[in-house]
């Protein structure tokens, strides 16, 4: 019997959900709302230090590789259930998880050849 | 089995569901917007990516990353993107206790407690952000 890939994908989703429900709110409102409205103020070369650190780095890639991964699994199943095209199962998981594979590519080689 | 032998299948009981079926009621569509929260989750990743890459530029790329990101059109978009990650995260971490069952000394932790240290956690994570970034 072949095994099912469905757990592997469930533990992408769930620690994407988890991982975006404790880090996003926090990184979307420091970096994108209050910094640049001057709310809060980011000194570059700390940031710069701090977004170069290999730590840093590798928990970025393992963040975005989530989030990607949780978002490609919700989608899947939001085009079967909302427009109801199940009957489309293997391309709509084709084309959710091969963008995921893509964006979390494009943020391997983002995170390893920046800086 | 005889293969002649067809078993009795009823006509299936299938009422036609219109496509739309998460218009007609309120639950259905905050399932729906919820679901569709996780595109955003998706932004948000991208969005992180990029500020490495501006970062990495140097801080002219990075001052004019803060000058768009400044616009009121855009503050106003990100400000949507913020409420529906919001939404995302706290309909996760209320899921938590459903999901989740704690056993100590073979009782199991009440529901609360576990959805109380899921929040526990996010305020957790929010401040290690905030001073990793602001007050370092």
């Amino acid at each position: 019997m072949r095994r099912s890939r469905e757990p592997i994908l469930w533990v992408l989703f769930g620690g994407g959900g988890m991982m975006s429900a404790l880090f996003l709110p926090g990184l979307l409102v420091v970096l994108f709302i209050a910094s640049p409205l001057g709310w809060v103020e980011l000194p570059f070369g700390e940031l710069q230090e701090l977004v170069g650190h290999p730590l840093v780095r590798l928990g970025l890639f393992g963040f975005v590789f989530v989030c990607f991964f949780h978002a490609a699994h919700r989608g899947r199943y939001t085009l079967y259930d909302g427009l109801q095209l199940s009957h489309l199962n293997q391309l709509i998981a084709v084309l959710t998880y091969g963008v995921a594979t893509a964006l979390t590519a494009a943020g391997a080689y983002v995170l390893l050849t920046f800086g | 089995m005889n293969p002649a032998y067809r078993p009795y299948h009823p006509k299936w009981y299938r009422p036609r569901v219109p496509i739309f079926w998460w218009l007609r009621e309120w639950a259905y569509l905050k399932f729906i917007a919820r679901e569709l929260t996780s595109v955003l989750v998706g932004y948000s990743a991208v969005m992180l990516l990029v500020f490495v890459v501006v970062v990495d530029r140097g801080e002219a790329a990075y001052l004019e990353l803060l000058s768009w990101l400044s616009r009121p059109g855009v503050v106003a978009f990100h400000m949507a993107v913020l409420l529906g990650v919001l939404f995302h995260a706290i309909t996760w971490l209320n899921l938590a206790p459903m999901a989740i069952v704690v056993k100590v000394g073979g009782r199991r932790v009440p529901a609360r407690a576990v959805l109380l240290s899921h929040y526990f956690a996010w305020a957790v994570c929010s401040a290690v952000l905030v001073w990793a970034l602001v007050w370092r």
